[in-house]
C-alpha cells in the first residue's frame, strides 16, 4: 500500500530528512498537463496545453485571470488551482479597495508560499496538490514566478511546469537570453515552441488544445484613470484567436510525415474537433497523466 | 452623571450611587466622540511649478485658550508625502500612530514598491470612511499632499471625519476654507505650473495672516512644508510681520477702557 514508511504523515521526516507526502505532492504537478512561461522587457506570457477528459467533454481551463494585472497558469489538481486562485483573488481586490494599488506580483506570490508551507507541516493537513505559473505587471515590471506545493517561489525569466515539461525546459535554457528584447509574436512563437518540445515525437500542436495569456504595459494602470483603458490587461486566448501565431510557427519535423505545421492547422480548421478530442484524450498505449 | 454632554471635567470626583447593590457597573450609555478637544484650525495648501505646499500654524487650542503654542500639525508619511491635520489633536496622534505602522510595514516588504502620496491618501480615505460608518469619527480634516515619485505628478487631496474626499490645486480646512480658499483661488488656479517656489511661499504667508488677523484660534507662528520630486521638508516655525494700527481707533481693540 505504501511507497515509503515516513510517508503517510507529512509532519514526520524520513531518517534521510525528506518529506515524503510533499514530494508526492510535486508528483500531481508533474502529471498535470504542461505550462510554459516567459518573460520579455515588456510582457509576460503564458502558453499551455489544454486537456479534455474525454472525447465528450470541453477542454479543462489551465489559466486563471486573478485581476486586470495578473494571472496564474497551473498544472494538477483544478479544484486546489480554483481554491488558491480564490484566495490570491481576494488578496488582490483587498489592495484595490484599501490602497487603490494593484497588488505587487512578489507580494501575492508570498502570501502563496506562506499559504502552502504550512500544510507541508501541519498534522492533518495535506499538500495542495497543484503548481502555478504567475505571470503579472506592477510598478516594477512585468514579472513571472513559478509557485510549488513544497512552498518554494522562485521569479524567472522562463519556466515550464507540468507532464514532460523537461523537454520545454531545455528549450528555454537554449533561448532564454533572446526572450528579454523579444517583440510580443516573437515571444509567443518561443512559447509554442517550447509548448511543442513537450509533446510526443509524431504529434504536433492543435489549435484547440492550446492556450495563450498575455499581460502587458499598463496593466496595472488605476483603473479610475485614463491609462487604464489603453493598457494591457491580462487576458487568455484560445481558439480561432491563436490561429495568427500557429500559422506563423516552422512546420515540425515529424519523422516518417510530409505534413508540415501550417498544412496540418490548416486543415484543423475543419476536422480540429476530431483531432482535438484526440490530442486530449489519447489513445497511445502511454499512460495518460491524470487532471482532474 | 451630573455634568453635561460633552463636558470633560467636572469640579467633583465622580461618585457611583449605590442605591442598589448589584450596580457596581457603569449604566451609563457607552458614548464615542462627540466633540473636539484639544484642536488645531486650518491647514492650506496649493500645488505650484516642482510640486506641492502646505501651510499649518503650531498652535493646539483647548476651547478658545492657546493651551500649546508648540504643535506639529504637518508630518512626513514616508518619503515624498506629508500630512497636514486640523481638528482634534489626540485623534491626529492616532492617526500618525496609524499611518506609522503602514508605513513600517511596508518597509519591512522591502521589495522595491513604495506606496504613492495617492496611494496613501487612499488608504486613509478608508480608514476615516470606516470609522464614521461605525459612528466613532477620527474627529479631523486632512489635506494629504506629494509628488509620485515614479512619474513626479503632484498630488493634493482632502479627507474628514465623514470619509469625504476631494482633490483640487489648492486646498483648505476649517476656517481657511472660508477666509485663504478664495485667495488661494485667485493666486494659483490656472497657473499652478507657473507658480515658482518663492511665489508659493509668498502666497502661503499671505494667507496665515489674513489668518492670523481674523481666525480667533489661529497664531502667528507656522510651517511650511514642500514636497518636490526630490523629497519634502518642513520649515522651522516662523512669523510674518503684522500691523494692527487700523485697530487703534476702536473700542475694544486700542487703549479705550470703555
Amino acid at each position: 500500500m505504501f511507497r515509503n514508511t515516513y510517508d503517510s504523515d507529512n509532519t514526520v521526516f524520513s531518517p534521510q530528512g525528506r518529506l515524503h507526502q510533499v514530494e508526492y505532492a510535486l508528483e500531481a504537478v508533474k502529471q498535470g498537463s504542461a505550462v510554459v512561461g516567459l518573460r520579455s522587457k515588456t510582457h509576460a506570457i503564458l502558453v499551455a496545453l489544454k486537456r479534455a477528459p474525454s472525447e465528450l467533454a470541453s477542454y479543462q481551463k489551465k489559466m486563471l485571470r486573478i485581476d486586470n494585472h495578473m494571472g496564474i497558469g497551473f498544472a494538477g489538481l483544478t479544484s486546489d488551482a480554483r481554491v488558491l486562485s480564490n484566495y490570491m483573488r481576494q488578496l488582490a481586490l483587498s489592495s484595490r479597495l484599501l490602497y487603490s494599488r494593484p497588488l505587487p506580483i512578489s507580494r501575492v506570490v508570498n502570501a502563496l508560499a506562506d499559504r502552502a508551507q504550512l500544510n507541508t507541516m501541519q498534522y492533518g493537513k495535506r499538500p495542495y496538490g497543484v503548481g502555478f505559473l504567475i505571470i503579472g505587471v506592477d510598478s516594477t515590471g512585468p514579472h513571472l514566478y513559478e509557485f510549488s506545493p513544497t512552498g518554494n517561489c522562485f521569479e524567472y525569466h522562463a519556466m515550464s511546469l507540468g507532464a514532460r515539461s523537461q523537454s520545454a525546459k531545455t528549450y528555454l535554457e537554449r533561448n532564454y537570453e533572446k526572450f528579454q528584447d523579444a517583440d510580443l509574436d516573437k515571444l509567443i512563437l518561443h512559447g509554442l515552441y517550447a509548448l511543442r518540445d513537450t509533446l510526443q515525437q509524431n504529434k504536433d500542436l492543435e489549435l484547440d488544445q492550446v492556450s495563450l495569456s498575455i499581460v502587458g504595459p499598463g496593466a496595472d494602470a488605476d483603473s479610475n484613470t485614463p491609462a487604464a483603458r489603453t493598457g494591457e490587461k491580462f487576458k487568455i486566448i484560445d481558439g480561432e484567436a491563436l490561429r495568427r501565431w500557429m500559422d506563423m510557427m516552422e512546420p515540425k519535423q515529424i519523422p516518417g510525415s510530409t505534413t508540415t505545421a501550417a498544412a496540418s492547422s490548416a486543415a484543423g480548421a475543419n476536422s480540429g474537433a476530431d483531432q482535438g478530442g484526440e490530442g486530449g484524450a489519447s489513445t497511445s498505449g502511454e499512460v495518460q497523466p491524470m487532471e482532474e | 452623571m451630573n455634568y453635561l454632554p460633552g463636558q470633560t471635567w467636572s469640579s467633583q470626583p465622580a461618585q457611583h450611587h449605590h442605591q442598589f447593590a448589584s450596580a457596581s457597573y457603569n449604566t451609563d450609555p457607552s458614548a464615542h466622540t462627540s466633540q473636539p478637544i484639544v484642536t488645531g484650525t486650518s491647514v492650506i495648501a496649493i500645488r505650484f511649478k516642482d510640486g506641492v505646499m502646505m501651510a499649518t500654524d503650531t498652535l493646539a487650542s483647548y476651547g478658545s485658550l492657546a493651551r500649546f503654542m508648540d504643535i506639529k500639525r504637518i508630518e512626513k508619511v514616508g518619503e515624498n508625502t506629508i500630512l497636514g491635520a486640523s481638528g482634534d489633536m489626540s485623534d491626529w496622534q492616532y492617526v500618525q500612530h496609524t499611518l506609522d505602522k503602514l508605513m513600517l510595514r511596508e518597509q519591512n516588504e522591502n521589495d522595491g514598491h513604495i506606496l504613492s502620496p495617492s496611494q496613501i491618501y487612499a488608504y486613509l480615505a478608508r480608514v476615516m470612511y470606516n470609522r464614521r460608518s461605525k459612528m466613532d469619527p477620527i474627529w479631523n480634516s486632512f489635506v494629504l499632499a506629494g509628488v509620485d515619485p515614479k512619474d513626479g505628478s503632484p498630488f493634493l487631496g482632502y479627507v474628514d471625519l465623514l470619509g469625504t474626499t476631494y482633490s483640487a490645486s489648492t486646498i483648505a480646512t476649517g476656517f481657511g476654507l472660508h477666509l485663504a480658499q478664495p485667495l488661494l483661488r485667485k493666486a494659483v488656479e490656472g497657473r499652478e505650473d507657473q507658480i515658482e517656489e518663492e511665489e508659493a511661499k509668498r502666497i502661503l504667508e499671505e494667507c496665515m495672516k489674513v489668518l492670523f488677523y481674523r481666525d480667533a484660534r489661529s497664531l502667528n507662528r507656522f510651517v511650511i512644508a514642500t514636497v518636490t520630486k526630490e523629497g519634502s521638508k518642513i520649515s522651522e516655525p516662523y512669523s510674518v510681520p503684522t500691523s494692527w494700527g487700523f485697530a487703534e481707533m476702536l473700542r475694544g481693540y486700542g487703549p479705550q477702557t470703555q
